[in-house]
């Protein structure tokens, strides 16, 4: 009976029932007797839940009401659309079966009314196809007039839709390359000397200095640090030149020199350069014996041996800052200051280099 | 009026079980996720599980008084209907696949979490309640839960007066403070 009390006294000294003298009464109990505190502290948590319990039960029963009420007065429906999803997902299966005997029944009925028609003439469209194969060739002839007349052998071995040469100029994936190798590309793709394939975008493009700059998209590629630096001054006469590039899918090394501060007809934005080029090179870096790239290759003159042409480095620059300038083109490159393979053996420098070196391929 | 003061008399109404809120909150939101769960092979009776529990989240986040919500009512409701849903997929050993139709989406890892403890609190409760058999429960819920006094609920479950009552109320609680205790402790341990 006593327990009962107490339960009762506990319960409205919670709900703060009791009268001022009976509540300093109950709280010096309840200080002084640890046994009853330990109740009071266990009986408002069971109340506390007891509440949460009844409130959620209230609210559940209230949802459920306002649901089906809603629902009756349509201001919530099953989705029309659903039974046939529903379905769909269902016949899939038999759906994709019936088409395909569908499929195969047409194809049948088709091969057969082909069978049984009589022939079409066969000579007066075997001599359509070569009325339009004349016109096709004489075409063909006209472009190839065009195409001598334009490039005017300073680029005549310009790669079609095939590859060239790039080299990395900034580690974050920036490649340098020329400007032919990707100019009639619809993507641009790049493979280093391991096989891994990279896609491209290309941020920037110059016809005239036979400079492009391609930005490899691709989150597998790595950052890399540039053992060598792009020079910023001219190169001179005489000195020493070597290329890495890709004239077949295995990166090949080249060695000549600087025979000319002017390219093809005096033009003053390359050099002439002596060194055995082929397709393939175009766009490959020239290095000087520091390891600092002196220059883009470009394109050989075809009716002289061995006379090679190539952008020189200081159109790079010139791109980072027309790029710099134009508001339209997000990219911020960073150029490597120093070549770091500087005086090292011919053997060690291109080991270096050549994981920098990339084959260039437009499609 | 703003959407913003409107969302907020919403919440309020809310919090005080007021039902013309709820049923604005329900109208509003319901066909949204029913569309969500539908298109990511649930069923109607899914959506409609799923919303409640999303409304009943929303409510005992109310409940205590924090009806900051830092996004629209329906922001809130989507988010956690969809991380509900994809929870019960996996439950269910469902592929889940990355929910389509991804609409504004909030981070609520940390209420769901608080909505766990509330929810095995709900049923530890609710088990204990079963468990107790009648007329226990039903004595207890008339005191405790509808709050009717002890002379209104001996006349009603036939007590001859209110200490029979209470003397029964008394020995019915104990049983389920024993119970609920037990697991209580076993479970917060």
């Amino acid at each position: 009976m006593q327990e009962i009390n107490m339960l009762d006294a506990i319960e409205r000294y919670i709900r703060g029932e009791m009268l001022p003298e009976e509540r300093v009464f109950f709280e010096h109990l309840r200080k002084s007797n640890p046994q009853v505190d330990q109740m009071v502290v266990e009986h408002t948590i069971f109340l506390n839940q007891m509440n949460k319990f009844g409130e959620r039960k209230n609210f559940r029963s209230n949802l459920q009401d306002i649901h089906n009420q809603l629902f009756e007065t349509g201001a919530i429906k099953k989705p029309s659309e659903a039974r046939v999803v529903v379905l769909w997902r269902k016949y899939k299966r038999v759906v994709a079966i019936a088409a395909c005997i569908a499929g195969i029944t047409a194809l049948g009925i088709s091969g057969l009314i082909e069978y049984f028609t009589p022939k079409a003439n066969v000579s007066e469209i075997a001599q359509l196809k070569q009325e339009i194969n004349k016109v096709k060739r004489t075409q063909i002839d006209q472009a190839v007039v065009i195409n001598n007349f334009k490039s005017a052998s300073i680029r005549p071995l310009a790669p079609g839709k095939f590859g060239g040469t790039g080299f990395l100029i900034d580690g974050n994936g920036y490649i340098a390359t020329s400007a032919h190798v990707v100019s009639k590309a619809d993507s641009v793709y790049v493979e280093n000397n391991k096989g891994e394939y990279f896609k491209t975008s290309t941020v920037y493009f110059n016809d005239t200095t036979d400079v492009a700059i391609l930005k490899i998209q691709d989150s597998r590629f790595e950052t890399k640090s540039l053992p060598y630096s792009i020079r910023k001054s001219a190169a001179d006469l005489g000195e020493e030149i070597f290329t890495l590039g890709f004239p077949r899918n295995e990166i090949v090394y080249g060695k000549g020199y600087l025979s000319a501060h002017t390219g093809y007809n005096g033009d003053s934005t390359s050099y002439q350069i002596a060194i055995s080029a082929n397709p393939g090179n175009s766009g490959g870096p020239i290095f000087n014996p520091n390891g600092e790239v002196i220059g883009i290759l470009s394109g050989k003159q075809t009716t002289a041996e061995g006379v090679v042409f190539s952008s020189k480095s200081g159109n790079i620059y010139k791109a980072l800052d027309d790029i710099r300038k134009d508001t339209s083109i997000n990219a911020s490159i960073k150029m490597p200051a120093s070549s770091s393979v500087k005086g090292m053996d011919r053997v060690d420098q291109v080991k270096k280099i050549a994981d920098c070196i990339f084959i260039v391929k437009s499609y | 009026m703003t959407t913003d003061s409107k969302e907020q008399e919403l919440l309020h109404g809310l919090a005080l079980n007021n039902r013309q809120a709820i049923e604005t909150i329900y109208k509003d939101n319901y066909n949204m996720v029913q569309t969500l769960i539908i298109n990511n092979s649930g069923s109607p009776d899914d959506a409609k599980d799923i919303f409640q529990e999303a409304m009943i989240v929303l409510y005992e986040k109310v409940k205590t008084g924090s009806f900051e919500l830092n996004c629209q009512i329906k922001t809130y409701v989507y988010s956690v209907c969809r991380r509900l849903w994809l929870k019960r997929l996996n439950q269910l050993q469902r592929s889940a696949p990355e929910i389509e139709n991804i609409e504004e989406s909030i981070a609520i890892e940390d209420e769901l979490e608080l909505h766990e403890q509330r929810n095995s609190d709900f049923l530890l409760m609710e088990k204990a309640m079963n468990h107790l058999g009648e007329p226990c429960k039903s004595l207890l819920e008339a005191y405790y839960l509808q709050k009717k006094s002890m002379v209104e609920i001996a006349g009603n479950f036939g007590y001859t007066n209110a200490d029979n009552a209470k003397n029964q109320k008394y020995k019915c609680l104990m049983r389920l403070k024993k119970m609920f205790f037990d697991q209580y402790k076993t479970n917060t341990e």
